[in-house]
């Protein structure tokens, strides 16, 4: 049996297509229920919802054999895991945005609101940059316009929302989508199962190109 | 006497480790839990976790809890041509934890064969990891992969060490998505690029694997290394494991430190690699000694997740008695019991989380 983690939401719910055109369907998973787990003993799949940044955890601690989840989470996180497929899907990407108006004055610490503390401290560390980390946990693009940070390091997806609130993205650290990633240890036992599907996905992901 | 039942499986797995390592020749080494900080302050890249814990010792010198033991093992070891030493440990380690940052004390067994290394050492080496592995359970993989492949096709693309490096991390990862955009932004030729992300999908067992790597065609060093890599696998080939060893370039250690042979171990239902080795002879040159070393370490700690503890009992009898019972009644009944091989509790009450399959009261009995 191989254990997947989707994310919950919409990517997730576009990612378990992409399982089931690839052969792996499990149709009870559509029923609107409070189930947490479904299963398809013939496929020998079974599935589970977790939060996305939840995840790489399930898959690094062997809870799930295999996974998908944002480049995002696999940058902050840094789990010891294998990642084997780019699914090309849930585009986005990680960017610096401040105010329209802002001067960046190379002389002071930079004052950084992020969800994401260790991809924005790589970033400014491979620069030279001092900064100071302010750690939030959503509505990051209100730091700089309340003036509690310079700029922001988040996930740009259309842009949208920075627009309508005055910012701007001034730099692209890294492109996101969604990855395909395994348990170490599961695909040394599981290897074919789990080449299997990833060839399967594989071949979706090309189709849709 | 030793009663097996009372052996946790750990420690079952650390007395027949023993008896195999002592087989070979390899003598126990023993040392202290502390160690100088400065010994790991100069060697920071080679432990797996950055943080170390120090304390002073009453002269005010800092110390640390030893997070490692081989390069406890290296600074002591004789450093003579004609020596080769082969020691095995036992030790636990002191570690900060990934995710968490919590500090974990682990448990460690392995050994280190330092001297004057040959192949039939490396292969001795791979074997006793494969055996350790086998003594675990029956479903376990050990991997090899030689880091000589890897530097050779990584410096062929006459990149810088900045590339080189995400390249590294992409194939730990077995990552070739983002290999190919990693060649592209640093315009690597396509045909080269090609190579590296197949480089990625190649693994499994040894004949296909080594048939790829020789159509490859990089250069002298290139090959070298897969020669070496092939004659291990040759002499596996000929023992009872070979079925489960297979070649993984996905096992990337720190090339300042290691360089040749390295191998990691899995066991199923563990989910996370139990087993690190590989030879080291670039950080025994970093502690300016001449000679070669190979060896491996194996997390015993992790063995608590696959066995489930399948005692349905926690004791066989329990004795029930009071004040009315004389002490010499109870320790007569207990003996009783135990020399019919039970395991008994004598208690005044039934405790409440007490697994017991039969219940002897003895209350009010008194002769």
């Amino acid at each position: 049996m191989i254990n997947v983690a989707l994310p919950k939401g919409r990517l997730g719910e576009k990612v378990y297509k992409m399982f089931a055109e690839a052969g792996y369907e499990c149709p009870s998973i559509l029923e609107n229920n409070r189930k947490l787990i479904f299963e398809n003993r013939e496929k020998n799949v079974r599935y589970f919802w977790v939060k996305p940044s939840d995840v790489s955890i399930y898959v690094e601690r062997g809870a799930a054999d295999i996974g998908v989840c944002g480049k995002d989470i696999l940058l902050e996180y840094e789990p010891d895991i294998y990642e084997i497929l780019d699914l090309n899907m849930g585009k986005c990407r990680m960017a610096v945005a401040s105010k329209k108006d802002f001067y960046d004055n190379t002389e002071k610490t930079l004052r950084v609101a992020t969800k994401f503390a260790n991809i924005a401290k790589k970033h400014y560390a491979s620069k030279c940059r001092n900064i100071d980390i302010i750690k939030l946990n959503g509505s990051i693009e209100l730091a700089p316009i309340l003036d509690l940070s310079d700029v922001i390091v988040d996930i740009v997806e259309t842009g949208t929302t920075l627009k309508e609130n005055d910012l701007e993205v001034i730099e692209t650290i890294v492109p996101i989508s969604a990855r395909l990633i395994v348990n170490k240890s599961s695909f040394k036992f599981k290897t074919e199962e789990i080449e299997k599907i990833a060839q399967g996905l594989k071949e979706q992901v090309e189709l849709n190109d | 006497m030793i009663d097996e039942r009372y052996l946790k499986n750990e420690e079952r797995v650390i007395y027949a480790l023993r008896s195999l390592y002592g087989r070979y020749g390899y003598l126990p080494f023993n040392m202290s839990k502390f160690e100088e900080y400065e010994l790991y302050v100069k060697n920071k890249e080679f432990l797996v976790s950055d943080s170390v814990i120090t304390f002073n010792d009453t002269n005010g010198k800092l110390l640390a809890l030893k997070p490692d033991v081989t390069l406890s093992i290296i600074k002591n070891c004789q450093d003579e041509k004609g020596v080769k030493q082969k020691l095995y440990y036992n030790e636990n380690v002191y570690r900060v934890s990934g995710s968490t940052r919590q500090f974990k004390e682990l448990m460690q067994t392995g050994l280190e064969c330092i001297g004057d290394i040959d192949l039939y050492d490396t292969f001795e080496v791979v074997s006793l990891a494969c055996a350790s592995l086998a003594e675990i359970s029956n479903s376990y993989v050990l991997e090899l992969s030689h880091l000589g492949i890897l530097s050779s096709l990584l410096d062929n693309t006459d990149k810088n060490e900045e590339f080189q490096g995400a390249v590294m991390e992409c194939i730990k990862q077995k990552n070739s998505h983002e290999i190919k955009s990693l060649c592209e932004k640093y315009g690597v030729s396509e045909d080269k690029a090609a190579r590296l992300c197949n480089f990625v999908s190649i693994y499994g067992k040894a004949d296909d694997v080594l048939e790829k790597l020789y159509s490859y065609n990089v250069d002298d060093s290139f090959t070298n290394a897969v020669n070496e890599l092939k004659s291990i696998m040759d002499l596996l080939d000929g023992t009872d494991y070979k079925n489960n060893v297979r070649i993984d370039f996905s096992i990337v250690n720190d090339m300042n430190y290691y360089n040749g042979i390295v191998f990691n171990g899995f066991i199923e239902g563990i989910c996370e690699t139990i087993l690190f080795g590989g030879r080291y002879d670039k950080m025994l040159k970093k502690m300016n000694k001449s000679s070669s070393g190979i060896g491996f370490a194996l997390y015993l700690d992790l063995l608590e997740g696959i066995y489930k503890d399948f005692t349905e009992y926690d004791v066989d009898t329990l004795i029930l008695y009071d004040e009315a019972v004389s002490i010499a009644q109870l320790d007569s009944c207990v003996k009783e019991y135990l020399q019919n091989g039970k395991r008994v509790s004598a208690q005044k009450s039934v405790p409440t989380k007490l697994r017991y399959k039969e219940i002897v009261d003895i209350r009010g009995e008194a002769k």
